[in-house]
């Protein structure tokens, strides 16, 4: 019954801190400008997502990103994936899909202290190659792995 | 107050934080239908997802409903001590939000 009030509640609190943080020049203009990026998310290609996303697509493979993925992941919807970059300034890491429907699954921006480190479960139509895309020092460095899947995570 | 729809676990070792949350959600990407209905169910998922740890936003997560339901989060970060207070927040596709803040151990 106070459901709505509650959420709307807190999403107004929620404004406020963060206006409150911005006056206070807490938050850096990068992450207040990092509005969400629909483009990069609707794209349909796995290089026009990155282009969109990142501003370009020419990622140099590295052997500095780890990424921990299973080989054969038994169902689509939860596919755990890891990353792990080496390089050092790494600012992101995005995670792209290339057979899905919308190839870009993910991107975290780490602040300066933040360790280029991230863990999350992502959904997988069929069998693809995952690939993790670090940006560090404004180039782009990727790492792939083929994860095979035997039931499909979307539209199952 | 409801209870909150993240759990967060972070504990800190040798000034490095590792950050672990879970947060209950759909994360419905818009493009499944109802088998029932054979109506599509609408879009929700989460779409940004941001951490502060005093004062600084540490991550932030840009998702798509490519991640999985239920989506599972975890980072690490230097500079943290034992019991700072960290704050998660989620807003998602439908301008719903959602935040919590959490002791470090």
């Amino acid at each position: 019954m106070n459901h709505k009030r509650r959420v709307l509640l807190k999403s107004t609190l929620a404004a406020g801190a963060t206006g409150v943080a911005i006056s206070a020049g807490l938050l850096t203009p990068k992450a207040v400008l990092a509005a969400w990026p629909k483009a990069a998310f609707e794209a349909k290609e796995a290089n026009a997502a990155l282009e969109a996303a990142l501003g370009s697509s020419a990622a140099t493979e590295s052997g500095e990103i780890k990424m921990k993925a299973p080989d054969i992941a038994e169902n689509g919807a939860v596919v755990p994936i890891t990353v792990t970059s080496d390089i050092d300034g790494s600012e992101s890491i995005s995670i792209v899909v290339k057979e899905n429907g919308t190839p870009l699954a993910a991107s975290f921006n780490m602040g300066p202290d933040t360790a280029a480190f991230v863990s999350t479960r992502i959904k997988m139509a069929k069998t693809s190659d995952v690939t993790a895309v670090v940006k560090a020092g404004g180039k782009l460095y990727s790492a792939s792995k083929n994860v095979k899947v035997t039931i499909g995570g979307c539209g199952g | 107050m409801a209870k909150s729809s993240i759990k967060v676990r972070a504990k800190v070792k040798k000034g490095e934080a590792t950050v672990k949350c879970l947060i209950s959600h759909p994360m419905e990407t818009g493009l499944r239908k109802n088998k029932k209905t054979g109506k599509m169910i609408p879009a929700h998922f989460i779409q940004e997802v941001n951490c502060e740890h005093g004062g600084k936003n540490v991550m932030n997560a840009q998702w798509s409903g490519t991640i999985s339901k239920n989506p599972f989060l975890s980072f690490k970060f230097s500079g943290a001590n034992k019991g700072d207070t960290i704050k998660i927040s989620w807003v998602d596709n439908t301008g719903k939000s959602d935040s919590t803040e959490a002791k470090m151990k």
